[in-house]
């Protein structure tokens, strides 16, 4: 029973949590949008020890959607409703449901204005996430993949800072861009596939057990994924969407963009991408490419990071970087630097998370991003110093904080296959904390020379009730992330086995 | 059921839609004879006006329902018996319905008590179910005139607007010409084949007939068509013509006009010149400019209504691209499309017309600022069709260009899909920018929607348009269905060679 409908309860709830709100009065809507959040997390917890590590796909849930023959003389064409989750989006489903409570309890006194409308979006968006990382359909998937930007274009365009029109549209329009041209991939695929087999079929596992053979397609094929997921995770040179997006985004706009819509990148290449077009992946002109345009995602985002006189941008910037990270350890292909990325792709979700938070809180105090309007803050708001301190060392990857397991498995991994660029991107974890620390030091130590700055308030209750859950995620991810490690080894080592079939290197690679 | 055209009883069964909407529009001419003066008696004959196209719609589902379909036989087939006829049909007759709700209001408002509006309505519409069904050049000609002088009045109904005289003129001036070309390409086609049926065209053209004189023909006939469907080149009477007439007449001329003008076209290439492969390569580079010019000029406006104008040029290349797949996997899709075009167009302009108070033309995007906060369910509709009109998920635009890019796709034309997705990315530059108004900018001044109002019936139309537009973003079975059975209806005869296989890929080829 719980196994059939989870996901499907974890998709539909929020949807009809926010018609709810809609109609409910405005001064509930915040409480009902923690509230119903709240539940969303409930539902989804059981799943951690439901999930059995070697089962593969499970949770799965099927109906026939639109099942018509498309044309005169073709055979139908399938279109499912067809969910489940395996040992890669059993994570990300996790950290959608983690995040979105805290956005809401972030929001409470961020946003002011259209309440209802606000959290409702943030419900629609919730349902928007999860359906893309449990869609087992393509069809599903794109549709998911799309839905999902409207809300976030509106989070971003109705309650963001000045320049928000400017961000909402870049953003959306960017991420139209690369999605659109996957749909015509995606046609493309599941129509050659069907001419084969005769089944118009979008469903994951069909297209998966009958591609290959595509011939020069394949490589356009690719492409079209390619440019789709490199847009959203950002990679190097189709990044400049996120800056914007992230500095104009309320806190909790960021939050999400930072913590799960660039993972669907990610998840994305993971997913369909790599094993859906294995030889064209691997291939040394491309695999060659997406490892240097990761390391000059990893050292560029940090170098430029360095220079950003604005907190949040200063974020975003690291967060190009820190998904060179994900990518490296993707297309490395060991074990290791799989779980590694995916590994990256938790933690990013709750250290950048939790400074985008940090940033917001101490945002609404000063109205002020920037880190020269601070200094000295430490002796006036010495729980937030404390927090910031230790979250920016866990981002920088300090031994002890979850940062440090994730890019440590993805640099070990790489060295065995890309041995100089592993050593490339390890001069990436020095950048990281020369500009972390280097921002820290502006922000809360130096003199405290500005009297705005004198009478500032600590965190509120409210607050720390957002940060410590995401603390305790640090540390213990940090310490102990065996529990993490054993549920997602059997997927990465699918994963790694449909895009490198079995052979001597990938069984070497083994612990 | 089978229908013996030889006889006449057969025969009247088979026009049994056209005869009745004819014995309607009659009927209403005598109406308006009598009552012509008063506000009510413009309600009278809208509402008579609805009655005939309801009835109409309900013998087209009655030979629908019993399957009709025309023996064969000696006798030449004027007009076609098909689903694809009853199909477009239904969507005619819907298009006119919505229009003629939207009137009621609008009429009043702007003052423009001439019940002759209505019948004029019911001629257009007769003439495009003379499109849609004609299985014979002539009967397309015919139809298309038929429809072009009824659209050309209504073009100019308002005579106190100077612009609406200037559409009616461009619009009658340049449809002259379109309808000149269209008829030379006829006489050139009948000249090459000695015939003007589709099907006896496509036999002859099968049969080893044709040469020069047909392919100029069909070129003079594509370019006759390109004009009434605003096709790039072509198109550059739509703008000033959707411009200046009449919001519920520039809707029913973005949606019904150019839906039945698409109809024609589809029959014509799909029965009568399967077999010529040159046409594939025109209609080819025909959806590339429309698609691109008009998505880039639509870019460019600042009123909602030029701006809608323009971005009916781009969804006629969207249509093209259907066309361009071929009549066998583009005609459902082309069905499906026309479905939710017209229920996205005739909610856009529905809503604009409800905004702008005796000067809907002058309503910049930015006027909608704050509309949100004013009247949220008019924003949110307006939002949804937008959204459809950009092609989003959830809506019955996405399903139609989905299907269109299927259909492109297993034809072969990757390159196409490929152009019409990237031109899609395009028009949301110019399709967010009025939810971005309505949602994200202040209201410039405090009584700046004051005067937005939509009558019950309007309110009527921009419901159904957008309960349409989502029951089919999300359940589009029973339509796509719908469409699939329709689009068999063109067909080339048992017997013609059709497109070969070789011809598409030798095209697409040549086309990268």
């Amino acid at each position: 029973m719980y196994a059939r409908w989870v996901l499907t309860a974890l998709l539909a709830w929020p949807a009809v949590a926010a018609a709810a709100i809609l109609i409910a009065p405005p001064r509930w809507a915040k409480h009902l949008g923690f509230a119903a959040s709240l539940i969303e997390f409930a539902i989804s917890v059981p799943l951690w020890w439901t999930f059995v590590p070697s089962g593969g796909m499970q949770f799965v849930c099927d109906a026939p959607w639109i099942q018509v023959p498309l044309f005169a003389t073709g055979a139908p064409w399938s279109i499912r409703y067809s969910v489940g989750v395996d040992g890669i989006s059993l994570f990300m489903v996790l950290l959608t449901t983690l995040l979105v409570p805290l956005s809401v309890l972030g929001s409470y006194s961020y946003i002011t204005t259209r309440e209802r409308a606000y959290y409702a979006l943030l419900l629609v968006l919730t349902s928007g996430m999860i359906g893309v990382f449990v869609a087992l359909d393509l069809f599903l998937f794109y549709v998911m993949w799309e839905v999902m930007l409207i809300p976030m274009y509106f989070i971003i365009g109705v309650w963001g800072g000045e320049n928000r029109l400017y961000a909402a549209i870049k953003f959306f329009i960017y991420t139209m861009f690369g999605s659109l041209l996957m749909l015509v991939a995606i046609l493309a695929l599941v129509y050659l596939v069907g001419q084969r087999t005769g089944v118009f079929s979008f469903d994951y596992f069909h297209l998966m057990r009958n591609l290959g053979g595509l011939g020069p397609l394949a490589f356009w094929l690719f492409a079209a994924f390619f440019l789709a997921f490199a847009i959203k995770v950002p990679m190097f040179p189709f990044h400049t969407w996120l800056p914007d997006a992230h500095v104009e985004a309320p806190t909790a706009g960021s939050v999400i963009l930072a913590g799960i819509l660039l993972k669907m990148g990610t998840y994305g290449f993971l997913r369909f991408a790599m094993p859906f077009f294995p030889a064209v992946a691997l291939a040394p002109p491309v695999a060659t490419g997406v490892v240097v345009l990761s390391l000059v995602g990893i050292l560029y985002g940090g170098l430029v990071a360095m220079v950003q006189p604005d907190f949040k941008k200063l974020i975003a910037y690291s967060s190009v970087a820190h998904l060179g990270f994900v990518m490296l350890g993707i297309w490395a292909l060991t074990l290791q630097s799989v779980q590694g990325a995916l590994l990256v792709m938790i933690n990013h979700g709750i250290s950048t998370g939790a400074l985008f938070f940090l940033v917001g809180m101490i945002y609404e105090r000063r109205h002020s991003r920037l880190i020269a309007a601070y200094g000295g803050i430490a002796r006036v708001v010495p729980l937030f110093a404390a927090i910031l301190t230790f979250v920016s060392l866990s981002s920088i990857g300090l031994p002890g904080t979850n940062g440090f397991v994730g890019e440590f498995l993805v640099l070990v991994g790489a060295f065995r296959t890309h041995p100089v660029a592993a050593g490339i991107a390890a001069t990436g974890v020095i950048v990281a904390a020369v500009y972390l620390l280097w921002a820290l030091q502006r922000v809360i130590f130096n003199p405290l020379d500005k009297p705005e700055n004198e009478k500032l308030l600590d965190l509120t209750p409210r607050e720390l009730a957002v940060l410590l859950p995401l603390v305790a995620c640090i540390v213990w991810i940090g310490v102990y992330p065996k529990p993490i490690l054993d549920r997602m080894e059997p997927a990465a080592r699918q994963f790694i086995e449909s895009v490198r079939p079995p052979g001597p290197t990938a069984t070497a690679l083994g612990p | 059921m089978i229908l013996d055209l030889s006889s006449s009883r057969d025969l009247l069964l088979a026009l049994l839609p056209e005869l009745v909407l004819t014995g309607w529009s009659l009927v209403l001419l005598l109406v308006v004879a009598w009552r012509h003066r008063t506000a009510g008696d413009l309600r009278l004959t809208g509402w008579v006006t609805l009655a005939a196209l309801a009835s109409t719609a309900a013998a087209v589902w009655w030979l629908w329902w019993h399957t009709a379909r025309a023996a064969p036989g000696p006798v030449p087939v004027m007009v076609a018996v098909d689903d694809f006829r009853f199909v477009t049909d239904w969507l005619f007759l819907g298009a006119a319905a919505l229009t003629v709700l939207l009137s009621f209001d609008y009429l009043e408002r702007e003052e423009l008590l001439v019940p002759e509006y209505h019948v004029l309505i019911v001629f257009a519409t007769l003439g495009m179910m003379l499109m849609g069904g004609g299985e014979d050049l002539m009967v397309i000609f015919l139809g298309l005139e038929l429809l072009s002088v009824a659209v050309y009045v209504l073009a100019g109904i308002n005579r106190e607007s100077p612009s609406g005289a200037e559409a009616a003129f461009k619009y009658f001036l340049l449809g002259a010409f379109a309808s000149g070309f269209l008829l030379y390409g006829i006489a050139l086609v009948y000249g090459a084949t000695g015939t003007t049926g589709l099907r006896a065209i496509g036999a002859q053209i099968g049969a080893g007939g044709g040469g020069t004189m047909l392919v100029s023909g069909l070129a003079l006939l594509l370019i006759g068509f390109g004009f009434k469907i605003a096709a790039v080149p072509f198109h550059t009477w739509a703008p000033d013509v959707y411009d200046g007439s009449p919001t519920p007449v520039t809707a029913y001329m973005a949606s019904g006009v150019k839906a039945a003008a698409f109809a024609a076209l589809f029959r014509v290439l799909g029965e009568a010149f399967p077999a010529v492969a040159a046409w594939h390569q025109i209609v080819w580079w025909l959806a590339v400019a429309t698609m691109v010019v008009g998505n880039l000029i639509a870019l460019a406006q600042r009123t909602v209504k030029r701006m809608l104008a323009y971005s009916s040029v781009a969804h006629a290349g969207y249509l093209l691209v259907a066309v361009a797949a071929g009549p066998e996997p583009g005609s459902a899709a082309f069905l499906f499309y026309l479905v939710a075009y017209t229920l996205m167009t005739l909610g856009a302009f529905a809503l604009l017309a409800a905004k702008g108070r005796h000067g809907e033309r002058d309503v910049l995007i930015d006027d909608l600022a704050g509309l949100a906060t004013r009247h949220p369910w008019l924003a949110f509709a307006l939002a949804v069709c937008m959204l459809s009109l950009l092609g989003f998920p959830g809506t019955a635009g996405f399903i139609g260009k989905w299907y269109i890019l299927a259909a492109a796709t297993s034809a072969g034309q990757g390159v196409l899909a490929a152009v019409l997705v990237l031109t899609s990315v395009i028009s949301a530059g110019y399709y967010l920018p009025v939810i971005m108004a309505m949602y994200m900018k202040p209201e410039p001044f405090a009584e700046a929607h004051v005067g937005m109002r939509l009558g019950r019936l309007g309110y009527a139309v921009v419901m159904v348009s957008v309960a349409g537009l989502l029951f089919f973003g999300v359940r589009p079975n029973r339509l796509l269905d719908l469409a699939r059975t329709g689009g068999v209806g063109v067909q080339p005869a048992p017997g013609v060679p059709p497109a070969a296989p070789a011809v598409t890929a030798a095209h697409a080829s040549t086309a990268r």
